[in-house]
């Protein structure tokens, strides 16, 4: 029983309470580029879980036998396979979603959040609670790709959804989307193309991230931060930085800790 | 000539990598509080992005003609790995000044997305070796141009008064949001000096 419910805490801690996206603020890259339109979210949230999900079960499943000197490298391989595995499977598939994300869908291999839980987690956590993990967090961040895509999609280009037929044509959907604009242009309103552009992407992910600081406040959890390097998963390379260095880049000072995860020690334990 | 200079104004504005691509985000949120070191980190951008270009470009053509075609995100991966490494230990080696100011970025940027996401985009538009390079330039500085703009703009919002929820990452993303909106209005430059 007790085992359950703490594998169940591993998986439902990355939608909510460790958001990837709004809590964690990691993957900021994919999060601002694909979310024009909620089924280019999606598509991307669904490719990035299945990394995440396999780079996790290998790298979990190998934890003991990686050297702790070049297990960065060792994961980007184990990463980049599966990336590669992915993108193959969407370009014979999905080929409209592969013209979608274009040069995103190879760039998954560079997402933190990909190396992050394989550092912070599948590195140390056996293979049942690191897939969960890794499936946690990839709802959490498909989640937050989708509502982002929503709000994005709907106000600057007056859809919801279109291009289903082109994510889901393989099993045989054929729906195509909600489309408002001719019911908009009725009343003499037009979407605001600015929400699709670059800026609005800041702009949204701005404000979506100021209504989980308000919520996670009222609920007395700790602000989203900006973190610097703290939280990139190349952080525990920089051991060479100075004290002052660190501070410029927001990471705490050296301590023992730090010096020992650095060296892959916590990591054995 | 036209059209390299075209790479470059795409780069630094009307494409500009952070801005326009959202490509190396991170950096551009994490480092850009203090203008020394906005400009350290990206200094270390063009370099890896230049480096990395010239070396990747002829291991992709050797993969492409061996029908290697799907290894080239594995590849490249790891060639701007090692590379980094490698630029790494002979900057401390051989230019320590330049390895105190440039140094300590340098394992950062392997997991940038912003340099695998330029050769992986000189790739796919089918660029010769020059205009790789260009467009590798053109990319970095646009990076440097974006990190030094908005590290003045958030030098001067230190003293402004915040509404609690947005203080700290909100407004700054509201603030990149603004600078991305200023950038906007370069759209249809290369094609109104008659460069395309």
């Amino acid at each position: 029983m007790e085992e359950k419910r703490s594998l169940g805490k591993e998986f439902t801690k990355g939608i909510i309470k460790e958001n990837p996206v709004l809590r964690l603020v990691l993957g900021t890259c994919p999060t601002l580029a694909v979310t024009t339109s909620a089924i280019n979210a999606i598509g991307m949230g669904i490719a990035a879980t299945i990394v995440l999900v396999c780079s996790n079960v290998a790298i979990s499943a190998l934890r003991k036998v990686i050297p702790s000197k070049v297990r960065i490298p060792a994961y980007i391989v184990i990463i980049a396979s599966f990336v590669t595995l992915v993108q193959m499977v969407v370009k014979a598939y999905v080929p409209a979603l592969n013209d979608a994300l274009g040069v995103y869908l190879p760039l998954i291999v560079v997402n933190c959040i990909i190396l992050g839980r394989a550092e912070a987690f599948a590195s140390k956590n056996p293979v049942g609670a690191s897939a969960l993990d890794g499936l946690g967090m990839g709802v959490g961040f498909t989640t937050s790709l989708f509502i982002m895509g929503t709000i994005r999609e709907i106000l600057g280009a007056g859809t919801f959804l279109s291009g289903a037929d082109n994510l889901l044509g393989i099993l045989g959907v054929t729906f195509k989307g909600f489309d408002f604009t001719e019911g908009l242009s009725k009343i003499g309103l037009a979407p605001m193309t600015l929400f699709i552009l670059p800026a609005g992407g800041f702009f949204v992910f701005g404000m979506l991230i100021a209504l989980a600081n308000k919520i996670s406040d009222e609920k007395g959890l700790s602000k989203a931060e900006l973190h610097g390097c703290k939280h990139c998963p190349m952080a525990s390379t920089c051991t060479h930085m100075s004290d002052e260095q660190r501070a410029e880049c927001g990471m705490s000072a050296k301590t023992d800790e730090n010096v020992k995860t650095a060296d892959g020690e916590a990591g054995n334990s | 000539m036209k059209f390299y200079i075209a790479l470059l104004v795409m780069g630094l504005l009307t494409q500009n990598f952070v801005l326009a691509k959202f490509l190396g985000i991170c950096p551009f949120l994490g480092v850009s509080k203090k203008l020394g070191t906005a400009v350290g980190m990206s200094s270390a951008v063009v370099v890896v992005m230049l480096i990395s270009t010239a070396a990747t470009y002829p291991i992709n053509n050797f993969l492409q003609s061996h029908d290697l075609g799907y290894l080239q995100t594995i590849v490249c991966i790891l060639v701007i790995a090692a590379l980094v490494q490698m630029v790494e230990i002979i900057l401390k080696k051989f230019m320590p000044p330049l390895y105190n100011a440039l140094g300590i970025y340098l394992p950062l940027i392997t997991t940038n997305c912003a340099v695998l996401g330029v050769v992986l985009l000189n790739f796919d538009n089918g660029y010769t070796f020059g205009q790789s390079m260009i467009n590798s330039l053109g990319g970095g500085l646009g990076f440097m141009l974006a990190m030094v703009l908005f590290a003045g703009v958030r030098q001067k919002m230190e003293t402004c008064d915040i509404p609690e929820s947005l203080k700290g990452l909100p407004i700054t993303l509201i603030a990149a949001s603004l600078v991305s909106l200023s950038f906007v209005g370069f759209t249809g430059i290369v094609e109104g000096m008659g460069l395309m």
